[in-house]
Parts: C-alpha cells; structure tokens; sequence
C-alpha cells in the first residue's frame, strides 16, 4: 500500500507563482467576457490587458522586496526559482509589454487587433516567458518557451498579410528545430547527471571531474544551436530579418526585446557554470558567436533598403553585442546586460514605435516596401518634431552620448576590458563605428535629402493616436535623461545580479 | 552665479536653442545674435573673474552622476582651457552675426547654438565621460550643417567626417574605460576624474598602449597625418559658417585634448612617441603646404594651409617644455582667429560670385580695397609674420622643439616659408594684375554686416601680435604646473630628462640670486 503523499501548501510555496497566475487570469477572463459579449471594442481589451500588467508589476515589486530581504526563494516542489535574475527579467518583460500593448490603439484599423484572442494569447505569452526565466528546471524552460513562442507565432500571423503568413510558418519552423535541439541537449545532460535541474547538473558534472566531457560538449552543442536560433545568433539568424519584416512593426520591435531577454536569463544560467568550470571550447565557440554576430549583422545591415530590415539586423547585432555578456560572465558583466537590455527596449520600442506610427494599408507606387529609405526623405521639412525624435533614437542605437544607449554600451565594453577582453572590447566598439553607418543614413535621408515627390508629410502621422504619441513621447524622454535615472538604476541591477550568485 | 558659471557657460546657448523654436524665422537672426553676446559677455566676465596667478583649476563644479561607477559632472578651468572658451564664445556671436541668406536660417542658427553648447562642455569638462559626452555630441550639429547647408558632395563629406571621428572616438573610449580600471585597481573606486587620472603613475609598457588608443582620437579630430583626409572634403563642401567653426574650434579640440590627456596621463609615453609624432607633425606641415600651394579653388588654400599650421601646434605640444607648450596654446588661439578669419573672408568673395576658383578672380584689388587690405593682413598673420598673433606662438612653438631637436625644428622652419610662397602665390593670382574677368568689375566692397566680423578679428590679430602678455602669462602658469606634473610623475630616465623640471630650476635661481646677495 502506498503511502498517501503529504505535501503542506506552506512548503509549496505558492506565492511564487502569483506574477504568472495574474496575465493568466487575465487572459482567461478576457475569453470569458468575449463569451459573454463578443464584438467590443478593442479598448477595452488593451485596458484590461494593461490593468493585468500592472498587477503583475505589483506582484513583482512585492517578490522584488522578498528578494531583498530573504534572497532567493524557491518553490513548488522547488521547480520555481526566485532570484534576482528571474526578476530584474520578468521586470524587463512586463514593462516592454505595458509599453507595447498601447500601440494596438491606432488610428487606421487592423486585422489582429478586433479579435479578443489577441490579447488574450499577449498575455498567455508573457506568462511563458516568466516561467521561463524563473525557473531552473529545464522542463519547465522548456514549457514556458514553447507557450510562449507558440503564442507569438500566432500573433504574428494575426497580422494578416502574404508576408505575415511567410513571417509566421518561417519562424515556427526555426522555432520547431530550435526546441528540438533544446530537448535533445537537455536530454543528454539528464543520461549523464539524472537531473534536469541546473544546479544540479553543475553540482555533478563538477563532482565527477567532467569525465564524460564528449557528452557534455554534445549536450552544449545542441544548446548553443538552440539558443542560437531563439536569440538570433550568426548563423542561426536567417529568420530574424523575414520574420521582422513580415510581422506588424510594433510587434517586430516587441520581438526584438522581450523573447531575447527571456533567452538571455536562461543562456546565462546555463553557459555560466559551463565556461566558468573551464570548458575552453564552449568560451571559443561563444566568443566566435558574440563576434559573428555583431560583426556580420552589421555588415548586412548597412546594404538594407528597407529602414525595417535594417533595425532587424540591428537588433540581431544588438543581441550579438550584449551575448558578450554571458561570455565575460562576471557580476559586471551580467549587470551590463540587464542595464543594457533597460535602455534598450526604450529606444528600440521607440523607433519601431515611430515605424508603426508611420504604417500605410496602401503602398504608392514608388515605394518597393513598407518603410523605404526614401519614404523618410526629407522628413525635417514636412514634420519635424518626429524627424528629431527618429533621429533621436537612432543616435541612441548608434551609441552616441549622452542618449540611453551609450551608458548600455560604456557598461558593457568597461565590464569587457575588467574581466580581460582587452581585444573582445575593441571589437565592440569598433563595431559600435560600423553600425553608426547605417543609422546614420536614415538621419541623412531625413534630414539632408529633398521629400519625394507627393509627401506632404502627411504618411508619417497616418496612423497616430495620443496613445501612440505618448508611448514614443515616453520612450524618447527615456532615452535622452536616463543618465538621470542611471545610478540607482545600476545599484538595483547590482545588487540583485550579485545577490543572485551571477 | 560666478560658482556655477561653467555651467551657465555651457547650458545657456542650449536653453537658448530650445527656447529658438518658438521665435519666428524673421527674427531668429536677431534673436541668435542676442544669445551669442549674451555668451560673450559671459565667458569675458569668467575671464575677468579668473585669477591668473593660479596655476591650478578655478571655478569647478562637482555633481555626482553615476556615483557607483565613478562618472561626475566635474568643470573646471586653467589657463590652458579659459582662452579656447572665450574664443568659442567670440566666434559663435560673430559667426551668426555675419551668417548670410541662408535657406531655414532658423534652422542653422538653433544648431549653432547647440554646437556651442558641445564646444563649452568639451573645453571645461573635467571628467573623461563628460569630455566624451560634448566630444561626442559636437559631431551631430556639425554633421547637420555640413550635410544641410554644404556643396554638391555635402553628404559624402558629412557622413564622412561623422564617421572618421565617431570610430577614432571609440577607440579613445576603450582607452579611458582602461584608465578609470586601473584607477580602480590601484585605488579600488571607480572614478572617470581627470584630475585623479593625473595622480595615476602608470607602468611604462601600459602607457604606451593607452598613449596609442587616446591618439586614435585625438589625431582623428587634428586631423594629423595620415588621417586628415576627411578635412579637406569637410572644408571644401560646408557652408563659410561651418568652416569657420570647425577650423576655429573643432579642431583645436584634439590639439587641446593632447595637452589636457595625453601629455599629464602619460609622460613617459608621450616622450616615448615624442619623434614619431613629431616626424608626422613635420610631414604634415611639408606635405600640405605643398597641396595647398598646388590647389586651384582658394578655400582648398586656406582649408590645407589650416592643417598645416595644426602640424606647427602639434610640435609644439610635443616639445614638452613650457616654451614649446604655451606657444602652442597660444597658437591654437592664432590660429583660430585667423584661419576662422580668413575662411570668412573667402566666404565673402564666394556669396558674391558663387565661385571659388582662383582663375576667376584677379585685380580684386582695385575693386574691393578694403576686401584686399583685410585679407592682406590675414594672409600675413597666417604666414608668420612679426608682430601678428600666428609670428607669437609659431616662434614660441618651435623654440620649444629646438631644444628637443635642431634638424626636425629646421625642417619645420622650412614648412613656414612654403607657407608663405603657396599664400603669397595665391594673393597674387587673387588681387594683384589685371582685372581679367568682366563679372569682377562691378563688385561691392565688404558691408557692415561683414565688417562686423572682420574688424574684430584684424584688431586681434595685431593687438595680440603685439603684445601677447594678457594671454600668454596665465597660459603660462598653467602650463608650468602641468610640465613640472608631467616630470615628477614621469618614471623612466629619458622622460625625466626629456621634461624639464621647473621646481629644480625656480630653486637654483633663487639660491644663486641668495648667493649674489
């Protein structure tokens, strides 16, 4: 006879969970009252998926304060893991999510946006991805992934267009081969450890001296690839400029942030122990990536016609840049990624923001794709207060003081050249010169060059609502004071990456 | 007020920028030119303000910035910075007092004012980020007025120099992140201070490596040879304004960052590097002025003859001596009056024939005389001679070098006088002859607005010429204080023979004066 399994719910912990459980309620109760009363507008459901996340903000805040009073929590049956990391990065993701969910209030009408599923799956999504940060269990990394990915590719493909649909099934497929090799290198760490636990995975791998260091090279093999093509690393990368130029600009900029921070955390607790117990492949094989990535996708960038594509590949440079990161992997060096990722996502919503704002149903004639080049020219004549903040933001991107950016980047290269990069760090900055290139191309269309014929300057507020204006208001208020805001911004992320253990 | 006035310096023409956008384009030029003497008289009452006897930095700001990281706001200003201020403040107010019809004037007059607000923040900035900050942010305006207002290539000349700067500039970047790293491990806090860098003795083999990532950027902005190519092509398609600014001050940004960086941080490495840079310097000086003497279109001239003469400041720089230095601060300041000066005057020309050929002009003299007296006189400073302000800190720069080497000083000696064949050759072709073109008949001479600009810049150029004292004596004890720094900091033999050292001689003068009693 078995003995009845006696579990006391103190033990489980169950706070752990509430930042998940409220965009799940959320998204359940927005089905509900579709049930109820299908055909309501679309306002309703952007104020309900905004109320959710800023009660997920307040669940947030308040483990933020368990966190620093206790340290790290664990709970259900140790399967959630509350650590500094877990929150700084579901920080990172609800607040790009609050950002985002307003620019669903545009002007002109959209597909997506009239279906209550859309938010409904928007929140399922980021309830994904807070599991998949808070959590050392590769299983469970495994489900928050898949919930979420799955979710987006349906949000892509809601946008309702031939190159949504390509966008879509494209990146499902990456997606589909990406977790196959999540699940197999996983796989092989659990024949060799019989854990799926991270820690313990550390924990035995380095008690047995790394004997069976060939598996364990396979195993990382596999998730280096995994990770490779959810972080968009070269050459894992090729669905990242497709995918962002079908889907809707604010959601291409939504993906170029919030995924990436969620891949971020767990190729953090994964490679760190790997490249700190002194496996020398995996540090070459990453900082092979980390240079690649910067470098090539920069490269690519500056030969884009298309001012989508070329933040698209700037995004994928981006994520390049900051996988340094993980590979210098000291206190610093993890802090930099967070206090990047920050400033990141203002800037970068912003620009995609302006991107949206500018969203045509109708192509004219002279204009090869949605977002040209010359679709910008002479931007300063006919509309300039957005030619400046467009210029604004790209200035931060490229890196230029005393915008956001720059202190992301100064972080960064410094925690480069502390943990001994000295080369790695000239790398990054000269690859930051690079990248002014093609950033600096769009301010020349607009500033320097006379408006195609026909452009009253009209297209550039097409879509724009008070709610758009303030997002990028917003956004670019963040991005020109951040120096303000940046010493508790760094003591916060300090403090929590150190309290971590990272 | 005076506490912060290093701030209101720097902030006032940005207020003044964000508050132009709501004056109307009628009266923004009105407005522009209330902002720059406004400024003016401001950096003149710091100069009055400023205690020459002080060899240290006066008027500093503290702010915390990035506490945990070691960024600060820090100003602060010496002899060495007070006078490139005030210069920048002068031509900002004359630049837009002689601006002329422009297209979106509006436009040109909000980004000089932001641009003045870079130039006063690098000049006072003591903290390296807060230097990077302006250095950095200089760029943007500079880029929008090239690429706006410039010629036909205007946009492959902006890009161009954006570029070159902004990657020398990074790597300069990578340099000081290593420096506020040793800070750190030789103190165990982070601090980006210049002045605590200054107190950082350095292994020779480090500073060498440091040396080379600063120069990247500071050679990038001189431009020194091999990297001036992005001048020319800056020079040639910017508008009269642009080009003054950037010959007037821009450039004196990586002369003046040599002087405040380098040399302090990094003695032994600066004497390390001391021929190397100064073989550079004197290819520089030779081989432009041989350009310049070969160019058909006169601003090219005047563009080359510019470098040139940075060659000239560089040498001196490097002579680490006091004579050597302050002269080179002292032409910094020359040549910002008068390369600044004479890019005005061709500007002049260029608005009322739209050309800038030289085979178009000839016999200008007959018709413009006060054109021709004033470019006379600028054309004169610009080669070196007595009693104009150049002669002063082109004597002092190369008596400074002379005591390092004879044969380079000789060398660079020579460069002067193609100097005054290649300027003197261009005058001729301009104004002297026959009037050849027709058009060039019935030419105005220059109008008020432009005298506006001229005759102050003329009563400079002698006034200083003649006697240079009121600037030069608190350069001077700047300057004192940083080579007499730059010795007892120095650490191999050759560095400390190389760099006086001024305490010792200050003592055996009075000690032998103690004797003679």
């Amino acid at each position: 006879m078995l003995e009845p399994i006696n579990v006391s719910l103190e033990s489980l912990n169950l706070m752990t969970l509430s930042p998940m459980l409220i965009p799940i309620i959320g998204a359940l109760l927005i089905l509900v009252v579709d049930m109820f009363k299908s055909g309501l507008d679309k306002t309703l459901y952007v104020v309900l998926a905004i109320l959710f996340l800023i009660m997920d903000f307040g669940a947030l805040t308040g483990s933020a304060g368990v966190f620093m009073q206790d340290g790290t929590v664990t709970g259900l049956f140790d399967m959630m893991l509350i650590d500094g990391l877990a929150i700084l990065s579901q920080f990172i993701i609800v607040g790009a999510s609050m950002l985002f969910i307003p620019l669903a209030l545009t002007n002109k009408r959209f597909h997506e946006f009239s279906y209550p599923e859309f938010f409904a799956l928007f929140l399922f999504m980021i309830a994904g991805f807070q599991f998949m940060v808070s959590t050392d269990n590769l299983i469970l990394v495994f489900v928050g992934l898949e919930t979420s990915s799955l979710a987006l590719y349906t949000l892509i493909a809601m946008h309702n267009r031939t190159k949504s649909f390509e966008a879509a099934v494209k990146y499902f497929t990456m997606g589909a081969l990406a977790a196959g090799f999540f699940s197999f290198g996983s796989m092989i760490f659990y024949a060799l450890t019989g854990s799926i636990e991270i820690n313990q995975i550390a924990t035995v791998l380095a008690s047995n001296h790394y004997v069976d260091i060939g598996y364990v090279l396979i195993a990382v093999t596999f998730l280096l690839a995994a990770f490779g093509f959810k972080l968009s690393l070269v050459p894992f990368h090729t669905w990242a400029p497709d995918v962002y130029e079908g889907s809707s600009a604010a959601m291409a900029g939504y993906m170029s942030i919030v995924p990436k921070i969620a891949g971020f955390v767990v190729a953090m607790r994964l490679f760190e122990f790997l490249i700190h117990s002194g496996v020398v492949w995996l540090e070459m094989a990453l900082y092979t990536f980390v240079v690649l990535t910067m470098t090539m996708a920069n490269i690519w960038a500056l030969v884009q016609t298309d001012v989508k594509r070329m933040l698209a590949y700037s995004s994928v440079s981006h994520a390049g840049f900051v996988m340094a990161a993980i590979l210098i992997g000291t206190t610093q060096s993890n802090s930099a990624l967070f206090l990047y990722w920050v400033l990141f996502s203002f800037t970068n919503l912003g620009s995609f923001s302006m991107l949206w704002m500018s969203r045509q149903k109708h192509l004219p004639e002279h204009q090869s794709s949605d977002h040209s080049y010359d679709k910008f020219a002479g931007m300063i004549h006919t509309s300039p207060v957005a030619a400046s903040i467009m210029a604004l933001f790209m200035l931060s991107l490229a890196g230029l003081p005393p915008f956001a950016l720059f202190w992301g980047k100064l972080y960064m290269i410094s925690s480069a050249v502390t943990g001994g990069y000295t080369v790695l760090a000239l790398i990054m900055a000269l690859n930051s010169a690079i990248a002014g290139y093609y950033y600096l191309k769009l301010v020349v269309y607009m500033f320097m060059k006379e408006p195609v014929m026909g452009n009253d300057g009209h297209i550039y507020h097409n879509n724009a609502t008070l709610a758009l204006k303030s997002i990028i208001g917003f956004a670019a208020i963040g991005t020109i004071f951040a120096f303000v805001a940046l010493n508790p911004l760094l003591e916060f992320i300090t403090s929590f990456v150190y309290n971590s253990g990272y | 007020m005076i506490d912060h006035i290093l701030s209101i310096l720097i902030f006032f023409p940005a207020l003044g920028a964000v508050l132009g956008f709501m004056i109307h384009k009628d009266s923004i030029r009105a407005y522009g030119v209330t902002i720059g003497i406004i400024e003016f008289a401001l950096s003149l009452y710091l100069w009055f303000s400023f205690d020459s006897n002080v060899s240290g930095m006066q008027f500093m700001e503290h702010i915390p910035l990035v506490a945990s990281f070691g960024i600060n706001y820090i100003l602060g200003v010496d002899g060495i910075s007070l006078f490139i201020l005030v210069l920048a403040a002068f031509f900002t107010m004359i630049g837009i007092a002689s601006l002329t019809d422009t297209k979106n004037v509006k436009n040109m007059i909000i980004t000089l004012l932001f641009l003045q607000m870079t130039m006063m923040g690098v000049f006072s900035a003591l903290d390296g980020i807060v230097f990077y900050v302006f250095w950095e942010l200089s760029l943007v305006p500079m880029l929008y007025i090239i690429g706006a207002w410039g010629g036909p290539l205007r946009i492959y000349a902006s890009v161009k120099f954006f570029l070159y700067t902004f990657a020398g500039s990074l790597v300069m970047l990578v340099g000081m992140l290593f420096m506020a790293y040793f800070y750190y491990q030789a103190t165990g806090q982070w601090s980006f201070a210049i002045l605590d860098w200054y107190r950082l003795i350095l292994p020779e083999n480090i500073q060498l490596w440091l040396f080379a990532a600063f120069f990247m950027g500071f050679a990038i902005k001189v431009p020194m040879f091999p990297f001036h190519t992005w001048l020319p092509y800056a020079h040639g398609q910017a508008p009269t304004i642009g080009s003054v600014i950037l010959a007037a001050i821009l450039l004196k940004m990586g002369t003046y960052a040599f002087i405040r960086f380098s040399l302090p941080m990094f003695p032994d490495a600066s004497v390390y590097f001391m021929f190397p840079v100064a073989i550079l310097a004197i290819i520089m000086i030779v081989y432009t002025a041989m350009i310049a003497y070969a160019q058909k279109d006169v601003k090219q001239v005047v563009a080359y003859s510019s470098v040139s003469h940075m060659g000239v400041i560089i040498l001196g720089t490097f002579a680490m001596n006091v004579e050597g230095i302050s002269g080179s601060i002292f032409l910094m300041i020359a040549h910002g009056v008068v390369s600044g000066a004479l890019f005005l005057l061709v500007g002049v020309i260029y608005d009322r024939r739209h050309t800038k050929m030289m085979d178009q002009f000839g016999g200008l003299a007959h018709v413009m005389p006060r054109y021709a007296t004033i470019f006379g006189l600028m054309m004169m400073a610009s080669v070196g001679m007595p009693l104009t302000i150049n002669f002063v800190g082109e004597f002092l720069s190369l008596l400074g070098f002379y005591q390092q080497s004879h044969i380079l000083t000789l060398l660079a000696g020579t460069a002067i006088i193609v100097g005054a064949i290649y300027m003197l050759a261009a005058y001729k072709k301009m104004f002297f002859g026959e009037i050849t073109v027709e058009e060039n008949r019935n030419l105005p001479d220059v109008n008020k607005r432009e005298l506006v600009a001229l005759i102050p810049l003329a009563i400079i150029t002698v006034w200083l010429g003649i006697y240079p004292k009121p600037v030069l004596e608190p350069i001077n004890n700047s300057v004192e204080s940083i080579v007499q720094l730059m010795h007892d900091k120095s650490i191999t033999e050759e560095a400390k023979s190389s760099i006086p050292n001024l305490a010792k001689k200050a003592e055996i003068a009075r000690s032998s004066a103690g004797e003679a009693n």
